[in-house]
């Protein structure tokens, strides 16, 4: 895949299609690769790494990248292609400064469930069909399966189609049907307000306010947020208390409701392992239930359930009867 | 030196606790760990470090700072500053020891922040040597000896047992106090563990990256160096290093409406946020280029040039596991040219 997309790059830049190409760059250690602009097939020789770790996201750049001159190359997995649908929808993107290259693609893994498995002093992963051979300074080596230490949000993947893209590399995938990625949101919706308060409490406290869930969110592009701005009389930098702390998450899973395309992207870059994601999955999950079926960035045409008035819309009333007062 | 069966750890933290507060890092979610104030039953997590770094105990994510109250037309001024009591964190490492000092030369020097010192005053830190470290580990680099960890108690494990020796007043009188609970040992009990890290430590991937001969580059040329736009260029501007920072020390001072009157708390703050120094006349660096090369600037050379050449970073590979788009100081260094 690295070489097919390195070589494909070349010849867009090169044919003039492209002057620069976002990617991923070779880190210091096999797993820490990090999202790069490259500009000459040089850079791309040298540094341009694709593998199991190039979990980010990088739809979200595009929006300062395609203001810039000229089109820039991305490539794109299934899940970034609804963030990315979003984006031009929501006019975010310039998609006539974009040039979108889908790739196939069947799940990332996360460095810190391989260390979860007790894998200390990492020095070597090598990349095989279903496994990956770790190798640490200790002179420990192992396999494990690639299912095992899969992202969650891969685990329970909404999709592997490419919803948006000009040329493809590897085959496109359909929607996953029974991907159960609202089993948890079930179980939290079965407990009782006390013990879902529990959970949260217990969740969110560890929040250290770092942003970074807000800050790689491809829904969240406000050029100034609300919690940045001074004048807007709910900037914070710190919680005054437990209940602040929550209401940050809550206003901003409101916030990105019927927008929140479910990459998954806020759990994955969380320090504190807080599953963020969760908060946006019973959004969602409420509005399939509440307004019919819908996945945000699937298509450019959809009215969005929450900006879209129909004389059949549920009455608020339906949200006591689904038993949100008990 | 002293000595304990790790089989009777919880019987020694059962000590120190009844005295005063003890702090351990234990396991909070299957791969977070974080220190917590102990409590019968607890055990030390078996990670190398704390996704936080141990700074909270000296200098907390949010400090109160003072209270006004509004009475009619009076204000009254509230000290809401109280004598710390004593406490205890029991499992640093020897970059969070190393981060410690660090803080010290900014928080205690004139004029001396009197809730730093506070803290600092009734900490007492027991450090552990790092039997295992991490690949992305390179306090080495910083010349921290993470087989002499350096604080108040310096503690090694080998095979069953945890070696104890005091290096500071504070250290003695907390061995002192515990006493009974120890048994003696020789000086040279710990010594096959620290040979086994000494000879581990160049191995590790990131030992030889030569923070120093950054000191040989013009501060200006530093500064003006085109790499910046590279590096900076995918940053998400979130404050996820600055936070998990052992020796990030910005803070920012805000005030909390009460509804009859204000409370003036200072919060940590990231160079990396877009208000980071804000002032009456707008923010001295608008882009995120300026903020991204303010943090590196401040670790690997404005702090070095005002603290006779010691880096503010210490190695403690934090920043290298948590940013979320892997960016780091070590890539950062590595291409401003230093010798790796």
């Amino acid at each position: 895949m690295q070489d097919r997309m390195i070589a494909r790059a070349k010849e867009l830049l090169q044919n003039g299609t492209v002057n620069r190409v976002i990617g991923w760059k070779i880190g210091e250690f096999d797993y820490d690769i990090t999202p790069a602009v490259f500009t000459t097939a040089d850079e791309l020789d040298k540094d341009f790494v694709y593998n199991t770790f190039a979990a980010a996201n990088v739809s979200k750049y595009l929006v300062k990248e395609t203001k810039k001159e000229g089109k820039v190359l991305v490539f794109i997995k299934p899940c970034d292609s609804y963030s990315l649908q979003q984006l031009i929808k929501e006019h975010r993107v310039n998609r006539d400064n974009v040039y979108i290259i889908g790739i196939e693609n069947h799940g990332k893994t996360d460095i810190e469930k391989i260390k979860a498995l007790g894998f200390t002093g990492i020095s070597k992963i090598t990349e095989g069909d279903t496994t990956l051979t770790v190798e640490t300074i200790y002179g420990d080596k192992a396999e494990v399966n690639k299912a095992d230490v899969m992202l969650d949000r891969c685990q329970s993947c909404k999709s592997k189609k490419i919803v948006i893209f000009d040329e493809l590399i590897g085959e496109n995938g359909d929607v996953v049907e029974d991907c159960n990625r609202f089993d948890m949101v079930a179980k939290l919706e079965a407990m009782t307000p006390d013990e879902r308060f529990a959970f949260w409490q217990n969740e969110l406290s560890r929040c250290i306010r770092c942003n970074a869930c807000r800050n790689v969110c491809p829904a969240c592009t406000c050029e100034k947020c609300v919690f940045d701005n001074d004048a807007s009389g709910v900037a914070q930098k710190a919680a005054a208390n437990s209940f602040e702390e929550n209401m940050f998450h809550i206003i901003r899973a409101f916030h990105v409701a019927g927008r929140c395309t479910d990459c998954g992207e806020c759990s994955r870059v969380c320090p504190q392992h807080i599953p963020l994601h969760l908060l946006n999955r019973k959004f969602i999950k409420d509005a399939n239930e509440l307004y019919g079926e819908y996945q945000a960035g699937e298509d450019m045409d959809s009215r969005p359930p929450l900006v879209s008035f129909t004389q059949d819309d549920c009455e608020p009333s339906i949200v006591y009867e689904r038993g949100g007062n008990s | 030196m002293k000595k304990i069966s790790l089989s009777k750890l919880d019987t020694l933290f059962d000590a120190i606790s009844n005295a005063q507060s003890l702090y351990i890092p234990v396991d909070t979610d299957e791969n977070v760990a974080e220190f917590k104030q102990y409590e019968s039953g607890m055990t030390m997590t078996e990670k190398l470090n704390t996704t936080r770094s141990a700074k909270d105990f000296f200098f907390p994510q949010m400090e109160n700072l003072y209270e006004v109250k509004m009475n009619g037309k009076k204000l009254e001024l509230v000290d809401t500053r109280e004598e710390c009591e004593d406490f205890v964190v029991f499992g640093a490492r020897a970059c969070d020891v190393r981060s410690f000092g660090i803080l010290d030369k900014v928080y205690l020097v004139d004029p001396v922040d009197s809730y730093y010192k506070n803290r600092r005053e009734h900490g007492t830190v027991v450090a552990i040597a790092c039997n295992r470290p991490e690949e992305t580990c390179f306090c080495t680099a910083f010349g921290i000896d993470p087989a002499n960890p350096a604080g108040d108690v310096d503690a090694w494990v080998d095979g069953d047992d945890m070696m104890l020796k005091a290096n500071t007043d504070k250290g003695t009188a907390l061995i002192d106090s515990i006493a009974d609970i120890l048994e003696d040992c020789d000086d040279s009990s710990a010594d096959a563990v620290k040979d086994a890290i000494t000879t581990m430590m160049p191995k590790l991937p990131l030992a030889k990256v030569d923070f120093a001969s950054l000191r040989d580059d013009e501060l200006l040329d530093l500064f003006k160096s085109e790499k910046w736009a590279d590096l900076s260029a995918t940053c998400i501007g979130c404050g996820t290093c600055t936070f998990v920072c052992p020796t990030c020390q910005c803070y920012d001072i805000r005030e909390f409406d009460t509804g009859n009157g204000v409370k003036k708390f200072r919060c940590w703050d990231s160079c990396m946020y877009s208000d980071f120094t804000k002032m009456a006349h707008g923010n001295p660096r608008t882009s995120q280029l300026e903020r991204f090369r303010q943090r590196f600037m401040h670790k690997l050379v404005y702090f070095p040039d005002n603290n006779n050449g010691e880096f503010g970073c210490v190695g403690c590979g934090r920043c290298l596991a948590k940013c979320p788009i892997n960016m780091n100081i070590v890539k950062v260094a590595k291409a401003l040219e230093v010798k790796a």
